[in-house]
């Protein structure tokens, strides 16, 4: 059943793949986080208008379909803009884009969390939002949302399998790739689905550490 | 020092707070009572901005705090507040929940902070619990760490919001006995409190509140023995 030579002679396959996907899902959650906290701002900014922005953004990419998302970026950013980008840049865009309307409304039930006692206590004592944001919301909000940030980074390392539609070489594309050249239309799935198993798995079981490693000051 | 005029505060269509007058002194320890949902928070929260007055005007030093062109910041750091619940900062260890404002409202450097902090601390009895999480402090510990977080920022008044209503019983007079040493040393307090042994000893005035209002206001020993309303008197008989 399994074939040893054909994993042998095909492994950088997969393996070159996995970086790709890996690099664009660790770059998707970690723009996707900075511009999650930005939109997330807004949201509980109290100025009508930019709350406005942050809720439409938010809902428009949660209910449009990534797909047409990535098509949208991957043929539309380059009209907009003057300099080429790469395809892996491109993917990697639409991927962050999407994962930060999702990573705002994680981050913002995080604030919510929070109790408000905290947000009085750092006014009480001259502090102003943006200083009790920062070094009294954020930080606890951070910790209680970082297991579902967590979550988000998996999501992203299946959901970015996407990016094989518009050419970019991840472990889907690569899997494919060699349907192509091995005439071998099954056993490639099953190894691709192996190596995202593994990753996915290995950083739900990581999550978990570094959760309890952060309990110290509950 | 604070003068509070016509105070009123609607929740809604519920008037919270009705024509409060009333003025604190410098160095005045003033004390609250009523019973519950009389207003006593909702008053105290106004006093710092807390809570936006719907009208009336609150003088800080012949300025009014709700005058849109103060710096609230500013003001907030002058008046301290402890909370019935402490809010000390969870992410933060105690000497870095009573550092914070300090370094980073009055741009003190951390020695200095430090410095004013390890001598609170040492003040306070709890100098070895300085790296601890508040989570692993006793309530009363949490509220003097609480207290002594006001002080850094050396302000001209406390509000003490119920200060000792969430302590265990045997907490309640080490936090107490804090706020009276205060109190001699002349600092400006305004307590909301269920202690009526703390208002009697320590209060230079007493304030009844009911429904809203202020029904009585005179010293401890006028309230306590002789109180002029009935209200007051069947408060009074109920708790004591």
């Amino acid at each position: 059943m399994i074939d040893i030579e054909f994993i042998t002679t095909y492994y950088s396959y997969f393996l070159e793949g996995a970086k790709i996907t890996l690099m664009i899902s660790l770059f998707g959650v970690i723009f996707g986080t900075f511009l999650g906290i930005i939109v997330c701002l807004l949201k509980i900014s109290n100025i009508k208008i930019l709350e406005i922005i942050s809720s439409a953004y938010i809902e428009i990419i949660r209910g449009t379909p990534m797909l047409l998302q990535l098509y949208i970026v991957y043929y539309g950013l380059p009209m907009a803009l003057p300099f080429e980008l790469s395809r892996m840049t491109l993917g990697t865009i639409a991927v962050f884009l999407n994962s930060s309307a999702y990573i705002a409304e994680i981050l913002r039930a995080g604030i919510n969390s929070i109790d408000k006692g905290q947000m009085e206590a750092a006014k009480s004592l001259g502090m102003s939002n943006k200083l009790s944001m920062r070094y009294v919301i954020l930080p606890q909000a951070f910790k209680n949302v970082l297991p579902a940030l967590g979550n988000e980074f998996i999501t992203l390392i299946k959901e970015s399998a996407i990016v094989s539609v518009v050419g970019i070489h991840d472990i889907m594309y690569n899997s494919d790739t060699l349907r192509g050249i091995t005439y071998k239309p099954f056993m490639p799935l099953v190894y691709a689905a192996l190596i995202y198993f593994i990753m996915t798995f290995t950083l739900s079981k990581a999550m978990g550490k570094i959760e309890g490693s952060m309990k110290k000051s509950d | 020092m604070i003068d509070v005029i016509n105070l009123n505060k609607k929740f809604g269509e519920l008037n919270v707070l009705t024509d409060i007058n009333t003025s604190i002194k410098r160095g005045e320890v003033v004390v609250i009572i009523g019973p519950s949902g009389s207003g006593k928070s909702t008053f105290l929260r106004c006093l710092n901005l807390l809570e936006q007055p719907t009208s009336g005007d609150i003088i800080f030093e012949g300025k009014s705090i709700l005058n849109q062109k103060l710096n609230i910041e500013n003001y907030r750091q002058k008046i301290g507040m402890v909370f019935q619940q402490f809010n000390l900062f969870n992410n933060k260890t105690v000497i870095e929940n009573i550092t914070l404002a300090p370094m980073k409202v009055k741009n003190l450097s951390r020695e200095e902070a430090e410095k004013i902090a390890m001598k609170l601390l040492k003040r306070i009895g709890l100098e070895n619990k300085k790296d601890e999480y508040p989570n692993k402090l006793s309530g009363g510990q949490k509220q003097r760490v609480a207290i002594a977080r006001a002080l850094a920022m050396q302000p001209e008044a406390i509000i003490f919001d119920e200060p000792t209503s969430a302590l265990d019983p045997e907490m309640v007079s080490e936090v107490l006995e804090l706020m009276k040493e205060l109190a001699i040393e002349g600092m400006t307090m305004i307590v909301v409190t269920h202690e009526m042994s703390f208002a009697r000893e320590v209060a230079k005035r007493v304030i009844f509140m009911d429904e809203g209002s202020i029904i009585e206001d005179d010293i401890p020993e006028e309230i306590f023995t002789n109180p002029k309303n009935p209200r007051t008197r069947d408060f009074l008989n109920k708790i004591l």
